[in-house]
């Protein structure tokens, strides 16, 4: 007999399996329907709206994007002589104000969001939040009559005195000294609109940042600064940008804030001073009161596009949030 | 040896003198703001609140750097740029709520909550009229949309936090996404499925529609959060009894969480009572009071004050818009406080 | 070496030799056959005191009156079961404590004569002399096996012109050097957990501290790398003062000059008895202190 030691056989896992109850089976599929209503939602929005609208974007191709136009001629019947349609100065527009709203929203978030995580406590900053949460729950008409009737002068100094030092800058120059209702006021509506959003998820980020990190930071000698700068930050990074993108998503959504506080005319205007631009939401609005079912049509393909603009950008809001935000490192 | 226990103290708080400094950096700063305001061009508000910023800014770094040197001098630049912060967070908001109080109380009268448009206009003196039409169609198509949401979202919810299935991360995705899809565009999807094929006729149902699906996300995402709060010794007991999941689930999970469900609902309705956009494609906006959601125009509070700021054009009618507005915000404020009352004692 | 300390290092302040009435803990001498460095030098100092230390959280008291010396160039360890108070203490000695938003303490803890709890004192500068490892070994993710080592220097904005010459010495110091000299440019989470915890020590030396705080840092490790750790202890015991806490009592007599044994009866931690390593086990004053080391309890 051998004295090596006896071979030992490991025995295989068993399977265990459960047959669940009816009740419970049942319990499963309503939950699990329910569960994909969004699923249905969505794609229910996605096909309707292409119903309606598919035709114009074969019609009018690429250009419906990239065209500048969006006229429709009658004759006296009321039939469609001739139209084109191109949300092109539209989506300029949308970028535009967007573009500004992160611009000087998300920095005021995230500085807020690092106040609130690392220099905040107790009472103060459980008043802080519940102030901040409720701005969130603002309805957006309000902040556009806020803008229009308060704001509007104060932004409107700024953009005159921007001009004056600045105006050599294209972007800064204006034709004709018209600054009311410009796209750099509704971006700055908007910022404001968004700084709620994108403080409360950079402070959720920050809260998570691992506690033994920061601690050998601190046991190191490091001043806070210097710990939010080489811990905070790399950890947190891939999160904000979640953050701020999603922040971007609303910009670009918002209808009636940017209707009010921006002088919706049909034209590509990048010079950001000047009162005159839109975004494809506020178009949609503007053109729904007398659109004919035709005109209408072209308002459900430009409807489509900001649909898969918004879930193209918040999807990559949620990858980054999720995905690299807390789990990355 | 000593039995005397001495007292606990915090020798690392800032002293008295120390905060007494960064008094004084602060008052100085004010002065430093307005003196170069007096001597330089610049004015107006903008002028001084940045002379004050540069001056606070300048002030902490010479001040820290003399004391304890460049690290610390730039750690303190940090604490003014995050104050900051919350400062400009902060004067919207209460610039906001100011503005709605001052100016919305003009647009309120006894009659307010009684009368509806039906037959005056906007611009008509403040007492004319009022707004009930709006505050029951609000009422109406909140609730109705409501009475889809809240099943769909509790259920999707569910499903992520008992079931867990296969199909966890794609639905927790689409959720997601669905909260962010612009409320216009719920608005044409309403328009595009049953308005224009079907009833033609735009109603307080279809408005509600609308308003259901910008309410599923948000319904769905707290009642997720306020599942994930219930403990699983809780939902272990259940099926350690013999429960099914399904008895569990709703003998025991559900019961537990029915604060947090209330919050979910709260904070779901708080969401959608101010939306504007989808309302004004697809409800209609009637200026009479109609209490029935299938036929008919149907107003609402965010419709009524929409109309007077657009189509009027007196100060009597953006007193009426105002007015309106501070009725919405009253309202907003309610919700959040039995929110915050809610999840305070749910934690407690 | 670049003078970032607020404490001017060169005064050298009378020690108050405690002997006797409070606890006998004063440890006068070094007794081990340990080659040292001049004490008082500017690297060495002159030793950490603390006087009465007391640590609440809350309203909650958990350590009671510790008063005990630890002198240049010694090892001394912690020991004791858990929960009484040992690393609270150590904590305290490098002003961490005060992170815990309810914490409160009282007594003083002198690092070469001066109270790091005086007012006005400048909290980063102690702990650029007065360093720590952790229990789990956490470098940062974000850097490289070289950028980790010399993080302590970014950190704590310090300048230095020759950081190739420091990061060698460094990770020659923890042991490190020979593992990962080719390969400074990797993340620091490529290693295993002893490295890890060797990087640790190795980024703690850059910015050359006088006293190392170890709270049980070879918990989590294997024994090969408690090993290591251990004759790194040996070697760094030659130019600062090392205090580390640990639940395995075998390793308190490998490593160390001196022992401390703290313990609770349910209420604050205190500290029972301290001595010589070799007295502690061999022959304790206390019967408490006896009856753990012997293993009755623990």
């Amino acid at each position: 007999m051998s004295l090596d030691a006896p071979a030992r056989v490991v025995p295989v896992p068993r399977e265990i399996t459960t047959k669940p109850r009816r009740s419970d089976q049942i319990f499963r599929t309503v939950v699990t329907i329910g569960g994909m209503a969004s699923l249905a939602i969505l794609g229910l929005i996605a096909l309707f709206l292409s119903i309606k609208g598919v035709h114009i974007l074969v019609d009018e191709k690429l250009d419906f994007i990239t065209g500048s136009t969006w006229e429709v001629t009658t004759d006296e019947t009321g039939n469609i002589v001739q139209s084109t349609f191109g949300i092109g100065a539209m989506l300029v527009g949308t970028m535009l104000c967007a573009f500004i709203a992160i611009l000087v929203g998300v920095p005021i978030s995230v500085l807020s969001a690092l106040y609130l995580t690392f220099y905040a406590n107790g009472r103060i900053k459980k008043f802080l939040i519940s102030v901040i949460d409720l701005m969130a729950a603002f309805p957006s008409l309000l902040f556009g009559f806020w803008g229009f009737f308060i704001f509007m002068s104060s932004a409107e100094y700024w953009a005159k005195l921007i001009n004056k030092y600045l105006g050599f800058i294209p972007i800064f120059d204006v034709p004709t000294p018209i600054f009311e209702r410009s796209p750099f006021i509704a971006g700055l509506v908007l910022a404001i609109m968004i700084i709620p959003i994108v403080t409360s998820i950079s402070r959720e980020i920050f809260d998570q940042t691992p506690l033994d990190r920061i601690q050998a930071a601190y046991a190191l000698g490091a001043t806070k600064l210097a710990m939010i700068r080489s811990v905070v930050i790399p950890f947190g990074r891939g999160g904000i940008i979640g953050g701020a993108m999603l922040g971007l998503g609303r910009a670009m959504g918002e209808t009636v804030a940017v209707y009010t506080v921006l002088n919706v005319v049909y034209q590509i205007n990048w010079q950001v001073l000047f009162g005159a631009g839109g975004n494809v939401a506020s178009l949609i609005l503007l053109k729904f009161g007398e659109a004919t079912p035709y005109e209408v049509d072209a308002l459900m393909a430009a409807g489509l596009i900001l649909f898969a603009l918004t879930l193209l950008v918040n999807a990559a809001a949620d990858f980054l949030i999720n995905r690299l935000g807390s789990k990355g490192r | 040896m000593s039995t005397v226990i001495p007292t606990p103290q915090k020798p690392w708080e800032s002293t008295l003198f120390e905060k007494l400094e960064n008094v004084m950096i602060i008052l100085a700063a004010f002065g430093l703001a307005g003196a170069s305001v007096r001597l330089t061009g610049l004015n107006g508000k903008l002028g001084f609140f940045i002379s004050l910023f540069i001056s606070l800014l300048v002030l902490n770094f010479g001040f820290h750097f003399m004391k304890r040197g460049s690290a610390a001098a730039k750690d303190s630049l940090l604490k003014v740029f995050t104050v900051m912060a919350i400062v400009l967070t902060l004067i919207p908001i209460v610039s906001i709520i100011a503005t709605v109080v001052s100016k919305g109380y003009k647009g309120l009268h006894w009659g307010l909550l009684t009368k509806d448009m039906a037959l005056a206009s906007v611009n008509d003196p403040i007492a004319a009229g009022g707004l009930l039409h709006a505050l029951l169609g609000t009422i109406i198509m909140v609730g109705g949309a409501l009475i889809i949401s809240f099943p769909i979202g509790v259920l999707t919810a569910l499903y992520l936090t008992e079931i867990r299935g296969s199909l966890t991360r794609p639905i927790r995705f689409l959720v997601q996404a669905m909260s962010g899809v612009p409320s216009i565009v719920a608005g044409l999807f309403i328009l595009s499925s049953l308005v224009y094929p079907v009833t033609n006729a735009l109603s307080g149902l279809m408005g509600s529609l609308a308003l259901t699906i910008l309410m599923i996300p948000t319904i769905a995402r707290t009642s997720e959060e306020m599942l994930l709060l219930i403990s699983n010794e809780l939902r272990e007991a259940g099926v350690a009894l013999g429960g099914t999941q399904w008895r569990t689930v709703a003998g025991v999970v559900l019961p537990a969480a029915r604060s947090g469900l209330v919050t979910a609902i709260i904070l779901g309705v708080a969401r959608i009572i101010g939306e504007t956009a989808p309302l004004l494609l697809v409800s209609g906006g009637g200026d009479s009071v109609n209490l029935n959601p299938a036929e008919g125009a149907m107003g609402s509070l965010p419709y009524y004050i929409w109309k007077a700021f657009l189509t009027g054009g007196t100060p009597e009618a953006f007193a009426r818009a105002w007015g309106g507005m501070l009725v919405l915000l009253a309202f907003i404020f309610i919700l959040f406080g039995l929110a915050r009352y809610l999840s305070g004692r749910k934690v407690a | 070496m670049s003078d970032t300390t607020g404490f001017n290092s060169e005064e050298k302040d009378e020690r108050n030799m405690t002997t006797s009435q409070t606890t006998p803990a004063s440890l006068a001498s070094v007794a081990s056959g340990r080659t040292m460095s001049q004490p008082g030098s500017s690297l060495l100092g002159t030793g950490l005191e603390t006087r009465g230390v007391h640590a609440w959280f809350g309203k909650k008291h958990v350590l009671s009156d510790v008063t005990l010396d630890f002198a240049a160039g010694t090892v001394t360890a912690l020991i004791g079961p858990s929960g009484c108070g040992k690393s609270t203490f150590i904590r305290t000695l490098n002003r961490m404590h005060e992170f815990i938003p309810t914490a409160a303490m009282a007594g003083e803890v002198l690092l070469d004569g001066k109270d790091i709890y005086a007012p006005g004192t400048d909290v980063t500068k102690i702990r650029l002399r007065v360093g720590m490892v952790f229990q789990k070994p956490n470098p940062f993710p974000s850097m490289t096996i070289g950028e980790n080592v010399l993080s302590g220097l970014k950190l704590a904005q310090i300048k230095k012109s020759n950081t190739d010459e420091l990061l060698e010495s460094c990770l020659t110091r923890a042991g490190l050097w020979n593992e990962v000299k080719d390969r400074l440019d990797e993340h620091g989470g490529a290693l295993s957990g002893g490295q890890q915890q060797r990087l640790c020590i190795a980024r703690s030396l850059a910015v050359e501290p006088q006293v190392l705080l170890m709270d049980e840092p070879c918990s989590a490790l294997d024994p090969g790398s408690t090993f290591r750790i251990e004759e790194t202890i040996a070697e760094l015991a030659k130019t600062m003062t090392i205090i580390i806490v640990t639940h395995n009592m075998q390793q308190a007599a490998r490593v160390s000059d001196y022992t401390a044994f703290f313990l609770s009866d349910g209420g604050p931690g205190e500290m029972i008895e301290a001595a010589p390593t070799s007295k502690i086990f061999s022959s304790p004053q206390d019967k408490r202190t006896e009856d753990y080391v012997t293993g009755r309890f623990g």
